[in-house]
């Protein structure tokens, strides 16, 4: 059934090849231009932005035969390329070849959806009228098969005057006659003599009846019987979004992904913290020199070490996440939290961003796009840093497994949790009823059909997370723990380093003293403190490496009875309510700026977080002292 | 905010009063209908799109064009928003958008 039609390119051999060529993929959304960007890139993708926007995209390159390659773009999904959205004008310059530091694309993928070509097909008229040379992809195909939907391929492409591949991309069926495709764009500039003149007449784009029209009438030439509906996604759906059962089951989802995360990575966290610590005392028996094995044993290792045991946990959140997301669960959350989205002022589009922000705030910054209304979206990104992020769990896991009894250690995760949700709630109401007012906007929301997601695009999530993650630890953390530990170390006198209660880190912590001891916060806290500014979870590390100058080891249990005893119990309420509310990240504070395009947003949103942090912290510790 | 809030809580009673109203004010033997009368399942034929130009052509793009079936389907819990069925895709909408489109 996976046919393709005139999909290899004529061998004409034209001009050697200068550089590699660019195509875009352009589609619907829900047409599965992810998956198909995916299974032709594997891993040699990478995000990237265009320059004076916000929309993210991805690049990568796809291998083809005899060591050539192509660059690909995967551009936002688009219902037309009337540029109204962002994502519409993006779309629509990289197209037209008018985005800046971007050359004009050698041809096009264009993907959509074969279960409801019709519709889909709308998006051909302006695409095919830009004139490149394009690949119509019918994705989808197996669920055509299954559902008893058909479509002559073959007679499409003569309708439309363009090859015509039928193919599935989550099973990777048909995906060679793409390559096929992509070599042709290899051969030189002499592709578009490969298209014929389409039998079909493209309409009027900017009119949408007459595109639709034409669009049932190529789908009818091409003899395309709609498959049936979606018998699973209906049965699904009773479920899912039952009156009763629907709220329940979300519910039990978001409860079932915070239990994994915190008891589900245990284990191999604990095998990570060994390999970290065996490793430490081999790197200590190795070298003789000592200054250079403190920095490395006490400053690297129990810097970096502390951080990197916490990778598991990140990485089952994005799983979650990939999986609501990939298999079209997350649509039906959003529609079910709308309602209530509605009355902090919101909509159901600003959950997906919001429950992203669960795993990290950048990512759900970014998300924020799919919001139209200007002011809603605005707000949804002053909020999302007070949804926990996965650097507070490194932060929460340390404070509460050395303050609380192991009965209410998910508790308190949980209601700290609880208390981000609501600061982002109240804030929401405070601005949506102040500076970001405005009439209720509409909420339009496609729901797809449900799918299981694939290991193969869980996977690639995954490993671009640990990139980001490793990264991160391994240039900003790394160097933070240096510093930290060379500030400890200095000044020296005769010929050693002072105690670390002389050095100049304590001058450092005991200037900021006085500010933080109504929180019931130590200058050691407050050291960490100012080193968690560049990112929550440096502060563990910086803890590490204090503690573990002071003698105990980098083993967070020894860190945990380092902190037990430096830490009064109002102290460390105070310290997990501070970093609920506080913004101490400056990749949110840089996407906030970048996607707001002002530094206005980023210095209110700071200053905001802080105060509320400071206060509320500051009623924590001494709501716990008067209590005991 | 609080008494937006109210109305909002409202809203179906508040919508149903001025609809009654209109109704009967208009001397049609039938007044023009909107997506929020359908019953569950029950197939309407769209006729016209009562918004704003840019909502109107977002929603023509998602399949809300005159002279297609829309057949309202599942919601969120309390009605609002609710699923419709419209040219092979399913588009939840909120109560307010749906009763600005018009039924044949």
């Amino acid at each position: 059934m996976s046919d393709c039609h005139g999909c290899s390119a004529a061998t004409v051999t034209l001009p050697p090849q200068t550089r590699r060529r660019i195509v875009a993929i352009v589609g619907p959304p829900n047409s599965g231009k992810s998956t198909l960007f995916n299974r032709l890139t594997g891993l040699r993708q990478k995000v990237a932005n265009f320059p004076g926007v916000t929309v993210e995209h991805r690049m990568g390159r796809a291998k083809l035969d005899g060591d050539r390659e192509v660059y690909l773009v995967d551009l936002p999904g688009v219902y037309s390329l009337t540029p109204r959205t962002e994502d519409e004008r993006v779309t629509h310059d990289v197209l037209t070849g008018v985005m800046k530091d971007m050359p004009k694309p050698d041809a096009v993928l264009l993907i959509l959806d074969s279960t409801n070509l019709s519709r889909h097909l709308v998006l051909a008229a302006p695409v095919l009228s830009l004139g490149l040379p394009t690949l119509v992809i019918l994705n989808m195909a197996d669920d055509l098969g299954a559902r008893g939907g058909k479509v002559d391929s073959a007679e499409l492409a003569m309708q439309l005057g363009s090859p015509v591949a039928l193919v599935s991309a989550a099973k990777g069926v048909g995906i060679d006659k793409v390559l096929q495709f992509l070599a042709g764009t290899t051969q030189g500039a002499s592709l578009q003599k490969t298209t014929q003149n389409p039998l079909m007449e493209l309409p009027v784009i900017q009119d949408i009846p007459k595109c639709r029209a034409w669009a049932a009438h190529a789908g009818s030439k091409a003899k395309y019987h709609a498959p049936a509906p979606p018998l699973w996604t209906r049965r699904l759906d009773a479920i899912f979004l039952h009156p009763v059962f629907g709220p329940l089951i979300f519910l039990l989802v978001v409860i079932g992904v915070f239990e994994a995360i915190f008891a589900g990575a245990q284990p191999i966290m604990d095998a990570i913290q060994a390999g970290v610590e065996k490793s430490g005392h081999w790197v200590g028996s190795v070298i003789s020199y000592a200054p250079l094995r403190s920095l490395l044993v006490d400053g690297v290792w129990s810097g970096v070490g502390s951080v990197i045991q916490f990778l598991p946990q990140i990485l089952i959140l994005f799983l979650f996440i990939g999986i609501l997301e990939d298999s079209g669960y997350l649509a039906r959350a959003a529609l079910i939290a709308d309602r209530t989205m509605s009355r902090i002022g919101l909509q159901g589009k600003s959950f997906i961003p919001l429950l992203s922000a669960y795993a990290c705030a950048v990512p759900a910054i970014m998300a924020t796009r799919t919001i139209e209304n200007k002011r809603d979206r605005i707000a949804t990104i002053l909020i999302a840093p007070f949804m926990t992020c996965s650097a507070r769990l490194p932060v929460y896991t340390l404070i509460i497994a050395a303050f609380i009894a192991p009965h209410y250690q998910v508790l308190a995760l949980l209601s700290l949790y609880i208390i981000g949700f609501l600061a982002a709630i109240g804030t929401a109401k405070l601005l949506k009823s102040t500076i970001l007012k405005s009439t209720r906007s509409s909420f339009m929301l496609e729901m797809p059909p449900y799918r299981w997601p694939t290991l193969r695009s869980l996977g690639l999530r995954l490993v671009d997370r640990s990139k980001v993650f490793l990264r991160r630890a391994g240039t900003v953390i790394l160097a933070v723990a240096i510093v930290i530990w060379v500030l400890g170390h200095l000044p020296i006198k005769n010929g050693a380093p002072v105690p670390i209660g002389h050095s100049i880190e304590a001058q450092i912590g005991h200037a900021v003293e006085p500010a933080i001891r109504p929180l019931g916060f130590n200058w050691k806290i407050g050291i960490g403190l100012i080193s968690s500014l560049a990112a929550r979870e440096v502060i563990v590390a910086t803890l590490g490496t204090i503690y573990g100058m002071e003698g105990s080891s980098e083993h967070s249990v020894e860190l945990q009875k380092a902190l037990h005893a430096d830490l009064t119990p109002g102290g460390a309420a105070a310290l997990l309510v501070f970093f609920a509310f506080a913004m101490q990240c400056m990749s949110t504070i840089a996407v906030v700026r970048r996607e707001t395009m002002s530094w206005r947003w980023p210095a209110l949103q700071f200053a905001y977080m802080t105060l509320f942090a400071y206060v509320a912290a500051f009623a924590a510790n001494h709501l716990v002292m008067w209590l005991a | 905010m609080t008494w937006n809030a109210i109305c909002w809580t409202l809203g179906i009673d508040l919508q149903m009063g001025v609809k009654k109203k209109t109704e009967a004010s208009a001397h049609r033997p039938r007044a023009a209908r909107n997506l929020t009368e359908l019953k569950r399942g029950e197939s309407g034929i769209l006729d016209r799109l009562d918004l704003p130009e840019e909502d109107a052509r977002r929603l023509m793009e998602m399949g809300f064009l005159p002279g297609h079936a829309v057949i309202p389907a599942h919601s969120a819990p309390g009605g609002d928003p609710r699923v419709f069925r419209v040219d092979g895709s399913e588009i939840a909408l909120r109560r307010e958008t749906a009763v600005r489109l018009i039924l044949r």
